[in-house]
């Protein structure tokens, strides 16, 4: 069972609010019914589940209903219309106590501007959840320090949050929604208030923590980069609308339209792509039946000047060259293990293309990519190229 | 032409309503003259017996603390209440000091929850602003009539009048500081489950905090400002004094006790500012 599902949820903000949710699902655009009823669309019928332990990143250019969306699951806005499903519990129809209740024990919120207290200590905002709901003052205490040793601040607890770095308040902001231990972490753009190197600082350590955690997180952010970073699942959102929900690949790779498309258009796909996704089908020969002659011939056929040698298994021997090959032939030595060179850059599957570029800008042949020792498929420097260019001959089915 | 409507008794029917309300409601005015009044006279009496050194010098050991070990306010606070003692206006001056200290009191144990409904509710603020204004706009003189309809003459009208005037700042900076509580803290007070009061205690009061108390100087200064003009209603203290210099023509005299209310003024403009601190 999914720990969040979101059924039909909308929000319109007016005095219309009937009238603009018929005029929705007649399918009308947001700046229609702004005229005609002088609404503004929120969110606009959204649907998505997230499971145990995923990291949903909801993105969206600002303005794209993507803040209001995370709101109204914790109803901190209320919806208009559409339910969500906390544990199997709805909140858009739970009574405030009720409300109260999931808010303390089950969602987390971290804040853009990092919403700590300033006449507060450290610990002392790190404690606010657990104070809010009764947790006896030693108790709360040490739950308060373990997380904030979790964030790496275990020695500050004392301080105010002013005299606290911008990415070091964050973390106390994520110590305080750790603290009471919730299902679901819900995290409102909370690294686009940092610098870029300590967002990535953040960034990996979210994804540190994570591993650890394995909480159940929904990410808002603005910035496609950190949403291909950190997101299991993205859902891209438009005028209040999820436009497209998928893996990070299934989104760059297949943009749903062209809206989704022009924001994938700047990423750097180096960060992005794969080893996976720009390999091609190897040509190889086989050492238990080929000698020098067929791997000659093969390179001839196909124009290349070195080739793969696999066993039955399809295990990676290493590759041997046409200039060695032609060589044999003359001297007339029948087995390939005698010019078969084993110095062969390998790379795995997953391995970005960014690091990719180095391996095969030193490599005189191309890279092999392995799996379980197994060949799966070979990299040559055009593809990389063509990858980074943005080509569509992307291979991603392999 | 614009005689086609007689005089409307406004006047008339004020004076009527006022009359209703003094008997109607005899049973609560009385006693409150009458405790309140012995309480009143209890506290300046109880003030009055401490030697004035004593008072002095306790002002500026506070004042001293409260200004950071600074010796400025401490220096100002001992010369200002010798030179009123000098000018044989002790007295007076507890009087004083007693009525701006009950009518505060009084006026913020109001004024905050008054502000903090005001803050909750919308309604609530559309209805008391205009009440506000209109308490701070009318003279202050018109309120010593029903004053001294429902509570006699002396110290309880006096308060009574000035409640009325130094209420509203207090009631308007809480409102207005819990309104400029930052979005961002109020929903994060929200999304982990507080309840309104632990918002309001843990979160919202205190960041207004400051506000609130200069709302609350504010309150105290006009409260000290209405004490003066209640003496025309018999409040005693400083006020009286120059009611009497101004009824004699006597520059000399009604400087000297205005002085000694800037004074006053002054000292607790100071020590209510540094309290905020």
């Amino acid at each position: 069972m999914p720990v969040i599902k979101v059924e039909g949820l909308s929000k319109v903000f007016g005095k219309n609010v009937k009238e603009s949710l018929k005029l929705l699902d007649d399918g009308m655009k947001k700046e229609e019914i702004l005229k005609q009823t002088g609404d503004t669309v929120g969110v606009n019928r959204a649907s998505f589940d997230v499971e145990a332990g995923e990291v949903f990143v909801i993105m969206g250019l600002s303005g794209s209903g993507k803040s209001t969306l995370v709101r109204l699951l914790n109803r901190l806005i209320e919806p208009s219309e559409g339910n969500v499903y906390v544990d199997g519990e709805n909140l858009a129809t739970m009574n405030k106590e009720d409300l109260r209740r999931v808010r303390r024990e089950k969602l987390s919120m971290v804040f853009q501007n990092f919403g700590l207290f300033p006449h507060r200590t450290i610990l002392e905002n790190a404690e606010f959840g657990l104070e809010v709901q009764g947790v006896d003052k030693e108790d709360r205490k040490e739950k308060a320090k373990k997380s904030l040793e979790m964030v790496g601040l275990g020695n500050y607890i004392n301080q105010l949050p002013e005299q606290l770095s911008g990415g070091m308040q964050q973390r106390v902001g994520l110590a305080r929604a750790l603290a009471n231990d919730p299902t679901v972490l819900l995290m409102d753009e909370a690294f686009s208030a940092l610098d870029p190197l300590i967002r990535k600082d953040m960034q990996d350590e979210l994804l540190e923590l994570q591993v650890a955690m394995k909480k159940t997180i929904i990410f808002i952010t603005h910035d496609l980069d950190e949403a291909l970073r950190i997101g299991d699942r993205i859902a891209l959102m438009k005028d209040g609308s999820i436009v497209q929900i998928g893996t990070p690949e299934e989104i760059l790779v297949n943009p749903a339209n062209d809206y989704v498309e022009r924001f994938v258009e700047d990423v750097d796909r180096s960060k992005v792509l794969t080893a996976e996704h720009i390999m091609k089908r190897p040509e190889t020969i086989n050492i238990e039946k080929h000698g020098p002659r067929v791997a000659l011939e093969r390179m001839r056929e196909e124009g290349l000047s070195s080739i793969y040698v696999i066993d039955g298994k399809r295990n990676l021997k290493g590759y041997v060259t046409a200039d060695d090959a032609s060589e044999a032939r003359k001297k007339e030595i029948r087995d390939i293990n005698e010019i078969l060179k084993t110095d062969v850059p390998t790379v795995g599957m997953d391995k970005p293309m960014q690091e990719i570029f180095e391996i095969i800008h030193d490599s005189p042949v191309p890279i092999a990519v392995v799996e379980d020792e197994k060949l799966k498929g070979i990299i040559v420097r055009g593809a990389v190229l063509a990858a980074l260019a943005g080509e569509n001959e992307v291979n991603i089915d392999a | 032409m614009l005689d086609f409507i007689a005089q409307i008794p406004i006047a008339v029917w004020v004076k009527e309503f006022t009359d209703w309300l003094t008997e109607a409601f005899a049973f609560i005015f009385d006693p409150i003259k009458n405790q309140g009044g012995d309480f009143l006279d209890w506290t300046s009496d109880m003030l009055v017996l401490i030697p004035p050194i004593i008072v002095i010098i306790i002002v500026a050991v506070i004042a001293f603390f409260l200004t950071d070990k600074r010796i400025g306010l401490p220096i100002f606070t001992i010369v200002g209440l010798w030179l009123i003692y000098n000018q044989g206006l002790w007295e007076e001056l507890v009087f004083t000091f007693t009525l701006v200290l009950i009518a505060s009191l009084l006026s913020i144990l109001i004024g905050i929850p008054v502000g903090i409904l005001m803050s909750k509710s919308k309604t609530a603020e559309a209805i008391i602003t205009p009440i506000l204004d209109f308490m701070q706009t009318m003279p202050a003189f018109v309120y010593l009539i029903p004053a001294v309809a429902f509570f006699g003459i002396g110290m309880v009208p006096g308060i009574f009048a000035s409640l009325i005037f130094a209420t509203p700042p207090t009631v308007r900076f809480t409102n207005l500081g819990i309104r400029q509580v930052s979005r961002e803290l109020v929903e994060a007070s929200d999304a982990f489950g507080s309840t309104g009061s632990q918002k309001l205690f843990k979160v919202e009061l205190p960041m207004a905090k400051s506000t609130i108390m200069a709302g609350i100087n504010q309150t105290v200064m006009l409260a000290l400002s209405m004490v003066v003009i209640a003496s025309m209603i018999g409040a005693p203290g400083l006020g009286r004094e120059i009611v009497s210099a101004l009824q004699n023509a006597n520059v000399g005299s009604g400087f000297v006790a205005g002085i000694s209310i800037v004074i006053l003024a002054i000292i607790i403009d100071r020590f209510t500012q540094n309290l905020n601190k």
